[in-house]
């Protein structure tokens, strides 16, 4: 996958694999996964709680918690293996090469420090410029991210700033060596709707203007739809489908995408009952065999129970489902 | 809506608490008592066996709402009048009783609001034993089996703690200790938002079973317009502690009126994919402790002027919405439908 450097990815995961060793066995929480971030781009991962995505960002910028851990696949960055180069390597490329932005503003930044010391602490670790000079681009971030008297607000604590203005402040920190990935691990969930729009709007002009390509991660389908150049939808661990957002918003191929998208309410469409899908989640514990939906799938047949389904192309879109192996479904060769 | 149809009422209802610093330093320092005016003269009228929702951003006043209307808080302005009976002057426990009975909450959650030493049977009963509607240990265990199965759990569920179920198995449980006491009124206090989509879309089902089933009135918190769209009969906009707007459901999501709550639908993310640019409306919510004067939302609001400044609005008839705006008074509002409608569905309200 490594030759012309033309047509390279920027990230590229491949058959990932998290685990969680514990008393009772261990616990695959991603499961062979593999996708790939290019060069500008924005990749929304989205699932619902415990599907495995903050993890998945999580392996991919070295910070799992131990006991987890990278058991199998790789990770390549920029051409080269990132997944297994040590701590102070990683380090390096943290923050210089990819940053990461958190759910909650509060805990990503120190509360005994000034906003304009964290940044330019940030500044300074990977570039080496004097104090003063890292102050000037500390404020042209803060400018940039659009807090207002930036000049005297570099100077205050994180306490002194409103939700909304924490979190441009953790965005300014992310932009502030110009980062060509950015993790986004659910940056508006903490946020109220309008400063969420907000919040959004930044994101994507900054990474159109520097070029940074984003790894989007939320729950939000909404936050996917606005932002996102493709999507990939994560269940138990793995990625059921994945493609241009709009071809998986309004054609989504997979039975759970399907039923993830008719469960959320639209305004201005009455109908009475939503669209339910059955069940939840399977626990980490006890993941079903085959397809790990097959318990809540309505279309769920014999393959779907014993078999792990592959990503197959379906259209513009790649789904994991036995549906789209037309040798595999029930009545094969009839083109219902 | 003629006095027969409404089963709450809220009037000029107030809320609040006193942020004051210490006694000794307000002593010391000369400082006055400060205090946060959480909800400000809110009038609501909540039908019998409709979905009133209320909606707004965190610190608005909406789940303050909700605990003055089941009796967590005593108002201090205002009244709740309940079936006819004003809530706040009824004094004796005695009194307040049989009303206690026909009104329940459910919070949001739901790994708060169950006791996490009990078990969920002897959960769903505590209702059922603190009202006395049903004794003897049999038909009480009976009744607790019916309302699992009623909310969609098994009745052999009873045996288990809450921690061996998920979250949305665990709404179901709040849902059916609610039930429990067979109350007519519910106030859901954002009971969906600590849930994923799809179990949100199963727990939002339920409810809208369960209030055809027994007729249930529902007083409904929110800040998820979506939701509150596919919930609601009537919805109303809080802003810093007031109603700004209130209309029913239709009515407010295609012609809003007031700045507030068409930004608050401008904002919401787009699952069209119309590509449509939006521009967020500019500024946060002010500090509660010291609102902007005259109307809360002037300092965000594209339309405000000296009047808006100074003068606060109050909410006056416009159509059949209710709006608390100056400008739309000067008819300096430019009208507006929403747009981005799904194309099949007709003009509605």
């Amino acid at each position: 996958m490594s030759e012309a450097r033309s047509n390279q990815h920027l990230l590229s995961v491949e058959n990932l694999r998290v685990e969680f060793p514990t008393r009772r066995g261990t616990l695959v929480a991603v499961d062979r996964i593999s996708f790939h971030i290019d060069e500008g781009e924005v990749l929304g991962v989205v699932g619902e709680s415990g599907a495995g995505k903050s993890l998945t960002g999580a392996a991919i910028i070295g910070l799992l918690e131990p006991p987890g851990r990278v058991a199998e696949g790789n990770i390549v960055f920029d051409g080269e293996r990132i997944d297994d180069i040590g701590y102070e390597k990683m380090r390096r490329l943290r923050g210089n090469q990819i940053a990461m932005i958190f759910q909650d503003p509060l805990t990503s930044l120190n509360p005994l420090f000034t906003v304009g010391r964290q940044l330019t602490e940030t500044i300074r670790t990977h570039v080496s410029i004097d104090e003063r000079k890292a102050r000037v681009r500390a404020i042209e971030l803060l400018n940039e991210v659009g807090i207002p008297a930036a000049d005297r607000r570099v100077d205050q604590y994180p306490h002194e700033f409103s939700g909304g203005m924490r979190q441009r402040v953790v965005i300014a920190l992310a932009l502030a060596v110009n980062p060509r990935l950015i993790i986004a691990d659910e940056p508006t969930t903490a946020l109220d709707v309008s400063i969420q729009a907000q919040i959004i709007t930044l994101l994507k002009r900054l990474c159109r203007e520097h070029g940074t390509s984003v790894m989007l991660i939320t729950h939000d389908m909404g936050v996917i739809a606005e932002t996102a150049d493709r999507v990939a939808v994560m269940y138990a661990g793995r990625i059921v489908e994945i493609g241009p957002v709009g071809d998986v918003i309004k054609r989504a191929s997979h039975p759970y995408t399907r039923g993830l998208m008719n469960s959320i309410p639209v305004i201005r469409q009455d109908i009475e009952q939503l669209v339910q899908i059955d069940g939840s989640m399977p626990r980490l514990t006890d993941i079903p065999p085959g397809c790990a939906f097959n318990p809540r799938c309505p279309k769920v047949f014999e393959t779907c129970r014993t078999e792990r389904p592959e990503l197959v192309d379906v259209g513009a879109t790649k789904a994991a489902c036995w549906l789209y192996d037309y040798a595999r479904r029930p009545g094969a060769g009839s083109t219902t | 809506m003629s006095a027969s149809d409404v089963l709450v009422r809220l009037s000029s209802l107030g809320k609040d608490f006193d942020v004051s610093p210490p006694f000794l330093n307000r002593l010391l320092e000369r400082e006055d008592r400060v205090l946060l005016k959480a909800v400000d003269s809110l009038s609501i009228d909540i039908p019998k066996g409709k979905t009133f929702s209320l909606v707004g951003e965190s610190g608005c006043g909406k789940s303050t709402v909700a605990k003055l209307v089941v009796g967590l808080y005593r108002p201090s302005r205002g009244s709740i009048v309940y079936d006819g009976i004003d809530m706040p002057t009824l004094k004796t426990q005695a009194d307040v009783e049989p009303f206690r009975k026909r009104m329940q909450m459910i919070f949001q959650d739901p790994y708060a609001s169950l006791n996490p030493r009990w078990r969920v049977s002897d959960i769903i009963a505590e209702p059922i034993r603190a009202h006395r509607q049903i004794t003897g240990k049999r038909a009480i265990d009976q009744r607790v089996a019916e309302l699992l199965v009623q909310v969609g759990l098994a009745s052999a569920d009873g045996v288990k703690f809450p921690h061996e179920f998920s979250g949305g198995q665990r709404q179901r449980i709040s849902i059916a200790r609610a039930l429990a006491g067979q109350p007519e009124f519910l106030v859901c206090d954002e009971p969906t938002s600590a849930l994923d989509v799809s179990i949100q879309a199963q727990i939002l089902n339920l409810m809208t079973r369960l209030q055809r089933q027994f007729a249930l009135t529902y007083l409904f918190i929110s800040h998820d317009l979506a939701v509150v769209y596919h919930i609601s009969d009537f919805v109303g906009v809080m802003y810093l502690g007031r109603l700004v707007e209130w209309a029913d459901k239709r009515t407010l999501f295609q012609r809003p009126w007031h700045p507030y709550t068409r930004m608050l639908l401008d904002a919401i993310p787009d699952l069209e994919l119309s590509g449509r640019q939006r521009s967020p409306v500019a500024g946060e919510v002010p500090n509660p402790i010291h609102p902007p004067s005259g109307c809360h939302f002037h300092p965000r609001c594209p339309h405000a002027n000296e009047r808006c400044r100074n003068e606060v609005p109050n909410l006056v008839r416009k159509d059949t919405s209710e709006v608390a705006c100056h400008a739309l008074l000067e008819n300096r509002l430019p009208e507006v439908t929403v747009t981005g409608e799904p194309a099949d569905v007709g003009s509605g309200g």
